[in-house]
């Protein structure tokens, strides 16, 4: 009996290529990849949240002048800001920034529309004091190089949001937001596009105005609680 | 029966296994392999460099595993588990990449998962790490891969040069020179490279000629 099924299985027991030796070299490596790549990740961790914080801390003291301090406020499903201390991946986030005498400065806030390419992601900062953006910085943008991209290197573009208007009036923007040709700026409102680069420059407006609609009356709403982090 | 016996004879490796990878077999220039990450990121050396230095470490890595499991991976799954072994190694250093500095990590963008599909990591493991033992197996693979990052880097410093008046960042001819846009463009890509093989092989013909 025993004889006869070992001359039955011979024939396919030849040890390389046993359907067994390839699962278990398949589960055996994959386990192994799988333990490093969790190991890695896990290592790495610390590492990649300091390097997202750092450069979303140096992003918001650009577009905010005269900051030193940043606190995070996530947007409540009643439409109220609430300080967040820990950390949330999916709710909506401002960075209030203060000054070193504990003074609210403004809020930075992240916003992103379609370019010429894809999506431009942008982080622009608003003073509610003087109702005006006060800075704007291209985070992650595909646009040309060596003309698009300019949104994000251009002095004298950027130029157009040391003070942008966007003054409220009711629920809206008293004027809304212009992208005019360069050099034909002449209300502070507008913004002076780029030469060669028009589509991107309109993105940009775009992605503000819609933006800004959203978010300022919010911000204005809840002063009191930006405010209520200001330190004396 | 185990292959190894068969190079007990020959000597653990030989500089030939290295320079061959380097310039006689180049990846990019003689085999024109890898093309996708070396004309998408090549638009400036530091992104040349970094895409050069990615590659070459999951090159390396792959290489040395695969040739190590060699005697124990079927052949039936063979390029199953050099997939996963290569992947693994790409999102490794996707991690590693991403702790190290964000700028290069996020100038990367796409192309860094791409490295699973680089067929001159796929290659060396198919073609030498899973016939040779491990240490010739990581001579061919570096070999290989400085013959990658030479490649990837002549395209970033000429682009980089032409296209945007500097090297590594530094502005080379002052304020008021107009860069050649095109050449950081995906069009100037191609004919970067097409300039450069088409020098190599003149280069070759010449020397083929001056033997005879």
């Amino acid at each position: 009996m025993s004889d006869h099924m070992h001359m039955h299985a011979s024939p396919s027991a030849g040890p390389p290529s046993s359907s067994v030796a390839m699962i278990r070299t398949l589960v055996v490596v994959s386990a192994v990849s799988g333990l490093l790549i969790v190991l890695v990740f896990q290592w790495t961790l610390p590492a990649i949240k300091a390097n997202h914080a750092r450069a979303l801390q140096a992003a918001v003291f650009e577009v905010l002048p005269g900051v030193s301090r940043v606190e995070t406020f996530r947007l409540q499903d009643d439409g109220t800001l609430a300080h967040l201390a820990g950390e949330d991946e999916r709710a909506l986030k401002v960075y209030a920034g203060y000054t070193d005498a504990g003074k609210l400065v403004g809020v930075a806030i992240p916003a992103q529309g379609q370019g010429y390419q894809d999506v431009i992601k942008v982080i622009y900062g608003y003073d509610p004091a003087k109702q005006a953006i006060v800075g704007m910085k291209v985070l992650e943008s595909k646009e040309t190089p060596g003309l698009g991209d300019k949104i994000g290197k251009d002095p004298e573009f950027l130029g157009n949001f040391d003070t942008l208007d966007v003054a409220l009036a009711g629920d809206g923007l008293r004027n809304a937001i212009q992208v005019v040709k360069h050099g034909a700026k002449q209300q502070p409102w507008q913004i002076d596009a780029i030469t060669g680069a028009t589509i991107s420059s309109k993105a940009i407006g775009r992605l503000l105005g819609e933006s800004t609609r959203a978010w300022l009356p919010i911000v204005q709403r809840n002063r009191t609680a930006l405010e209520a982090k200001e330190t004396r | 029966m185990r292959p190894e016996t068969l190079h007990t004879q020959a000597p653990p490796f030989e500089l030939d296994t290295f320079l061959e990878g380097v310039w006689k077999e180049n990846p990019v220039f003689v085999q024109v392999l890898g093309m996708c990450p070396v004309l998408a990121v090549s638009n400036s050396v530091v992104n040349s460099l970094s895409m050069g230095g990615a590659t070459v470490f999951v090159l390396v890595m792959s290489s040395a595993v695969v040739s190590l499991v060699r005697h124990w991976v079927p052949n039936q799954v063979r390029i199953a588990t050099y997939i996963v072994i290569i992947a693994s190694f790409v999102t490794v250093t996707a991690y590693l990449l991403e702790a190290i500095s964000l700028d290069i990590y996020n100038a990367l963008g796409a192309y860094l998962p791409l490295i699973v599909v680089n067929c001159i990591i796929l290659g060396r493991a198919e073609a030498y790490a899973s016939k040779h033992p491990v240490l010739p197996s990581i001579v061919s693979a570096t070999g290989t891969g400085l013959g990658f990052i030479l490649a990837i880097f002549t395209m970033g410093a000429v682009r980089e040069v032409l296209g945007s008046g500097s090297f590594l960042g530094v502005s080379l001819f002052g304020p008021h020179y107009e860069p050649m846009t095109v050449f950081i463009l995906p069009g100037g890509g191609f004919f970067v490279l097409g300039a450069l093989l088409l020098a190599i092989s003149w280069f070759k013909e010449r020397n083929k000629r001056g033997q005879a």
